[in-house]
């Protein structure tokens, strides 16, 4: 077996690990290896043809394909190496990874310090209640959108698209300008799960039907999709059974949710947090395992590609430190506390001793106007902003500075 | 009379645009950045243009490419036509304009990721 040495190993190569293994070496890091499984670095941005991105860090609208590149042209310049086509199997809590590729073969990689950026998952038919058959042409909507995209495949010809969350709002503009009719978009919710900027954008600009309170409520077809049934659900989220209505379409497209990618991290035994569902972590994004760190989508899902930059430079910072002796593998640590209408925050918690600012990114349980966020210490204030609106998919975040003890409160309540 | 909501901040107003005596009677809106918006939506609705493009010889069969402008909202169907008719050779730089000044808008359609030959 290939033994390598390390400072940091960076594992996923999409924008929280490109940001993290360049900032790595901005700090000083020496030997920095990025290992990505595809053949090419830039994660899901590489099917995000659509415009949106680094309105935060570049100021202006960007594809996400284009957002990665300034990143991977970066990281290119930066000395970093790389590793694509290698898949990482295993991590060990004493920070040594198993990875694979087929000119290596099998590796052994001793770190300093790891960063996780595997990113997330997207919640399949399996994970839902899809109730019917099982023919082809069920997929999710990234599947569809690399499909599209990338390779240059149209997958259906008549989509209805279930879930309105953002990948599945983009995903009904971009299907119906490649010529796929698009029926209409079915949300489980009262409420639609991606941004009004999308709604509008790439609904109502094509006339894509909502339906809120609406489900798939069964899937025909034996080999391939030949139709579903769709349905109203009552305040119990229950089919109202004279609302039934069947679509023939030969593409249903999920949209269901994304969840962090944790296999890795679960094999090394971290502490993982049922909200985020991603690892609990410090300030500095460091996980329960001394010297593990972790970033972006991995850590929490937070859409906005300009916050994962953010949390992975936050992270490889700490990672660097770290490598050096400068912080702590066994600092006490205490839980950042929640109050009103916050339903997560991350980091979750912070040390004891900890000194400095930092970025704390947070959502809120239900949708408010004109609202507060106020970050409390020893019943001092240590950070706020205003929102002339909150609401779930809109992640908010929050720089706070002068924590005293380790006692850090953060709030969402309406003003005044 | 057209309705439409406002998305230059979450708070999504649903701002109403109507015609009285050859002036815009723009309501709904909490701020002014909100009238903008829905005059301009009302007067000269505009879209960023993102598609992919064939390519051949290269790592993948497609680039995605984008506007460097906004694009008359009723001219997106015939650019996207244009887009769809060519056939680049890989390889392709970031940044590199496929389609100068497309049908006379005054935007230049460049790539926005570089694509490696095979
Ligand atoms: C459809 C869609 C639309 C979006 N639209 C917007 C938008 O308009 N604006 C915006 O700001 N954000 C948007 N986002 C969000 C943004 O793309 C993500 O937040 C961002 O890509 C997450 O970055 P990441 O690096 O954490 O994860 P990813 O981009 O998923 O990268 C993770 C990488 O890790 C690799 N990997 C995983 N496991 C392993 C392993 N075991 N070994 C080796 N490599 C591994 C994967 O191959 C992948 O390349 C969108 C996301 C999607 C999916
Ligand atoms: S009108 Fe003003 S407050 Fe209302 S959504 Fe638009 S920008 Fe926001």
């Amino acid at each position: 077996m290939k033994e390598i040495r390390t400072d940091i190993t960076v594992v996923g190569g999409g924008p929280a690990g490109l940001a993290a293994a360049v900032e790595a070496k901005r700090q000083g890091a020496e030997k920095v290896l990025l290992i990505e499984r595809d053949f090419e670095l830039g994660g899901v941005l590489q099917q995000c043809i659509h415009d949106g991105f680094g309105l935060h860090r570049f100021k202006r609208r960007m594809s996400g394909a284009e957002y990665a590149q300034k990143f991977i042209d970066e990281c290119e310049a930066s000395g970093v190496e790389v590793f694509t086509d290698t898949m990482v199997l295993e991590i060990t809590k004493d920070r040594e990874l198993y990875a694979c590729n087929s000119t290596d073969g099998m590796m052994h990689i001793q770190s300093g310090a790891i960063i996780l950026a595997m990113g997330c998952r997207e919640r399949t038919a399996g994970q839902i209640l899809l109730l019917g058959a099982r023919p082809s042409g069920v997929m999710t909507a990234g599947s569809v959108q690399r499909y599209i995209n990338m390779e240059g495949y149209l997958p259906g010809t008549r989509a209805v698209i279930l879930g309105s969350g953002d990948i599945g709002l983009i995903m009904a503009r971009r299907m119906t300008l490649e010529g796929i009719q698009v029926e209409g978009v079915y949300e489980v919710m009262p409420n639609p799960g991606g941004l009004t900027r999308n709604i509008v954008q790439c609904l109502e600009d094509y006339n894509i039907p909502l339906h809120l309170s609406s489900t798939v409520s069964f899937v025909h077809g034996r080999d391939t999709l030949e139709g579903v049934t769709v349905a109203k659900l009552d305040e119990n989220r229950k089919v109202i059974k004279e609302t039934e209505r069947y679509v023939p379409c030969d593409l249903l497209v999920l949209a269901v949710g994304l969840i962090p990618e944790n296999e890795l991290s679960k094999g090394a035994g971290i502490e993982l947090d049922p909200k985020t569902r991603g690892p609990v972590v410090d300030q500095d994004f460091m996980t329960c395992v001394p010297g593990i760190f972790a970033a972006g989508n991995v850590a929490a899902v937070f859409d906005l590609v300009d916050y994962v930059s953010q949390s992975a430079e936050i992270a490889a910072r700490g990672a660097v430190k770290f490598i050096r002796g400068e912080k702590k593998a066994d600092a006490p640590l205490c839980d950042v506390k929640l109050d009103g209408n916050v339903n997560f925050v991350i980091p979750q918690k912070v040390e004891a001793s900890f000194e400095g600012t930092r970025e704390f990114f947070m959502r809120v349980k239900k949708p408010d106007a004109e609202t507060v966020l106020q970050c409390t210490t020893e019943g001092e204030p240590c950070g706020r902003a205003l929102y002339q609106r909150v609401a779930p998919p809109e992640m908010l975040a929050c720089e706070v500075s002068g924590v005293k003890n380790g006692d850090l409160t953060i709030s969402v309540a309406p003003r005044g | 009379m057209k309705e439409y909501t406002c998305i230059v901040c979450p708070r999504s107003c649903r701002i109403t645009v109507e015609e009285k005596d050859g002036e815009l009677v723009i309501t709904g809106n909490t701020c002014k950045r909100g009238y903008e918006f829905a005059k301009n939506e009302y007067t000269d609705p505009k879209r960023m243009l993102t598609t992919t493009v064939k390519v051949t010889g290269g790592v993948l069969p497609r680039i995605p490419v984008i506007s460097t402008q906004e694009v008359p909202k009723d001219r997106l169907e015939d650019c996207l036509k244009v887009l769809y008719g060519l056939e680049l050779k890989a390889p392709v730089q970031y940044g590199e304009i496929i389609c100068e000044n497309i049908l006379g808008t005054g935007v230049d359609i460049k790539a926005s990721r570089t694509l490696q030959a095979k």
